[in-house]
């Protein structure tokens, strides 16, 4: 018997009518992950390594409304997404669903190419054949195949071999309140052809209280000599539940940056598995996240080094307070004949109360030679000297503890190389540090 | 200014001070010297609200207040300064930040007006010359990569910007060169005031020569078994701390 969660998924495909319905091909792909979906479920609460921190028993018990009817006339305030440093093209998606009065898509710059999926699939589905037909067998995960099967809208963007697209291009996210629970779904394509640059941000914001479900899956692809810096800044609702998940493939000399800060949702997943095909291919990433109250915040990064004299240095930092409970889980797989690797993970936390919990799992699997590799892990509690020492200097336990929490996180958002967007970072991290009376 | 008297505190078990008592008043500079082991660090980590310190009897009054009773911050606020033996390097935290931050704080406990940049960086300018610190170990952050002798310039100098009123000064001297030692104590004598009192702990008597006191105590076994003016300090370092420890058999027994 499926659970709640399921039904309700199922139930609401038959219903629904999403873009690009009676293009056979994608009918047949989003039946069979549909199929894949409803027979397997979610994964078990036992006996799966990949979800072994995460429960997902609460979830099953929910049945969500599929989509927003009224998305398209939900007010949102521009204060929702404006980020300082960010002023490129924009493309808004409100509770799953695009929003061309609050996107910013006139005059792209030349090379550059962005359009909502559902326009993309109206217009010609053929090109996003290759990768929406893609069935997600091996990896076998749920929220993939849920979102091959239902993913309504998303992002298409492509930016041409050899164009360098200088403003920052932002994709927004909002979950806007709505009468009934919801579920949203979105697939978003990026494509950088050969030497192409583009700095992307992917921004979850909140236009009040949103508890919806969102699933996001992005598939990224460099060509050879490309280069990507992405930024997810993840400030969703506190009561939301957000599954996101991104495959990226790099080829040879291809560069791709990650900068994640993860602040809200109560139930988050975030994924990121990234190929290094490409010789001498690079994925840098930096991620932080802090969390409070019951959230619950998981992030699996997995990093393939398939290319000769691949690189890649993985730097994240986490906080909890009150009954919050993260999750890092971070895999360096060097595979047969990927000689010349160089990775590094590091992933260090802080516990701010004695009921908080992190668990924080590295993996190195190494299958070459002549591989650098080096990993460190560790849990701990703020500094007792270096508190004292701002204290005896006249500053106050709470803001002494925010000063070296703050601090803690720091290191992972300063190599973001732009200026106005990483001060933000800061601002909006240093807000989220616990305030709290004398303890 | 501070009373001191038959004080006892156990640090992880371990009773350290064992009946100490001091009295400092207004303008004066004490030194404290004594052995390795004798209770010194322990006495300005106390003073100061270092956790972990339990004062199992006496008392800390400092301008009719119970001292022990106040948190670090309020210490602080109060007037109370510690130069740590062993500046903490705190990685992420900008040395300027932190030195208004704190400065700052401690006006607004004292119910002044908080200083804004431009005011703060005016006194920054003006005391950073006494200390000899250049611009650049400001922008970093705190003591991190600071040399030895850099970290002790920066305890002083944070001194000289937050006017404390008793500076405990815990083993400042140590692992300095002559240059660097002659540089803090001009910081320490430029300081020197009716207002304000030191408290000097040291091993060496070299310091003395530089900073000179108008009291030296001899710390051993967790209480002051001598007292007298600066030519005592010159004598432990003709004879030693042993010669003390005897002297001090003799009084205990005498008692």
């Amino acid at each position: 018997m499926s659970s709640p969660f399921v039904q309700a998924m199922v139930a609401a495909a038959a219903a629904a009518r999403l873009p690009g319905s009676g293009i056979a091909w994608l009918d047949a792909a989003r039946r069979e992950s549909l199929d894949a979906f409803a027979a397997a479920g979610l994964p078990p609460a036992r006996g799966v390594e990949a979800w072994k921190y995460t429960a997902l028993r609460t979830l099953e018990q929910r049945r969500y409304a599929l989509g927003d009817a009224q998305a398209g006339a939900r007010a949102v305030a521009p204060e929702t997404w404006t980020l300082p440093g960010v002023d490129g093209p924009r493309m808004v998606f409100v509770n799953g669903t695009f929003r061309a009065d609050l996107s910013a898509l006139d005059a792209l710059p030349a090379g550059l190419t962005l359009v909502p999926l559902s326009r993309a699939l109206a217009e010609d589905a053929e090109p996003l054949r290759f990768f929406l037909t893609r069935m997600f067998r091996a990896s076998g995960d749920a929220f993939a195949r849920l979102n091959a099967a239902l993913a309504a809208d998303g992002a298409v963007l492509r930016v041409a071999a050899g164009a360098r697209i200088a403003a920052p291009v932002h994709i927004v996210h909002v979950g806007a309140p709505t009468e009934a629970e919801i579920a949203w779904h979105a697939r978003c394509l990026v494509e950088l052809g050969e030497g192409a640059e583009l700095s992307l941000v992917e921004h979850h914001a909140a236009a009040g209280a949103a508890p919806h479900f969102g699933n996001l899956l992005s598939d990224v692809v460099l060509r050879d000599r490309a280069r990507l810096a992405l930024t997810v800044l993840q400030d969703a609702d506190a009561g939301a539940t957000l599954f996101r998940r991104a495959e990226m493939r790099l080829g040879a000399d291809a560069t791709a940056t990650l900068h994640a800060l993860e602040l809200g949702g109560a139930l988050v997943r975030h994924e990121v598995h990234a190929s290094l095909d490409g010789d001498r291919a690079r994925f840098d990433t930096r991620g932080v996240f802090a969390l409070r109250g019951r959230q619950h915040v998981d992030t699996r990064l997995s990093v393939e080094h398939r290319g000769r004299d691949t690189a890649g240095d993985a730097l994240w930092r986490g906080i909890a307070d009150e009954r919050a409970r993260g999750v890092f889980q971070g895999a360096i797989v060097v595979a047969p004949g990927a000689d010349g690797a160089d990775a590094k993970l590091s992933n260090k936390n802080l516990l701010l109360s004695p009921q908080a919990e992190i668990d924080t799992k590295p993996v190195l699997e190494i299958y070459a030679d002549e591989v650098k590799a080096a990993h460190g892990a560790t849990v701990g509690q703020l500094d007792e000297r270096s508190l004292f020492y701002l204290r005896s200097r006249g500053i106050g336990a709470a803001e002494a503890r925010s000063l070296l929490t703050y601090a803690f996180c720091r290191a992972a958002l300063d190599s973001l190389s732009n200026a106005a967007l990483a001060e933000h970072l800061g601002t909006r991290l240093l807000a989220r540090l616990p305030i709290r009376g004398e303890d | 200014m501070l009373k001191i008297e038959n004080l006892h505190v156990r640090v992880a078990g371990k009773e350290i001070l064992r009946g100490l008592s001091l009295e400092v008043n207004a303008g004066e500079v004490h030194a404290i010297m004594g052995p390795n082991g004798a209770g010194k660090s322990t006495l300005g980590n106390v003073l100061a609200g270092r956790e972990g310190y339990e004062v199992t009897k006496g008392s800390v009054t400092y301008n009719g207040k119970n001292l022990l009773e106040l948190e670090p911050e309020q210490r602080a606020a109060e007037g109370v300064f510690l130069a740590f033996q062993y500046p903490v390097e705190i990685p992420g935290v900008n040395n300027t930040y932190f030195l208004r931050a704190a400065l700052n704080a401690q006006r607004k406990h004292r119910g002044e007006s908080e200083l804004d940049s431009m005011q703060f960086l005016k006194q920054v300018r003006e005391k950073i010359k006494v200390m000899q610190i250049s611009d650049e170990l400001l922008h970093r952050a705190v003591n991190e990569g600071f040399s030895g002798g850099e970290k002790k310039r920066n305890e002083i100098f944070q001194m000289a910007l937050l006017e404390p009123r008793l500076a405990i000064l815990d083993e400042t001297d140590s692992g300095l060169d002559i240059d660097a030692l002659k540089q803090v104590a001009q910081g320490v004598n430029a300081l020197r005031s009716p207002e304000r009192a030191f408290i000097v702990v040291t091993h060496y008597q070299r310091l003395l020569d530089y900073i000179v006191p108008d009291f030296v105590h001899v710390l051993a076994d967790g209480r002051i078994v001598e007292s007298g003016d600066k030519t005592l300090a010159l004598k432990l370092e003709e004879h030693g701390y042993a010669w003390v420890g005897e002297r001090g058999a003799v009084a205990e027994a005498r008692a």
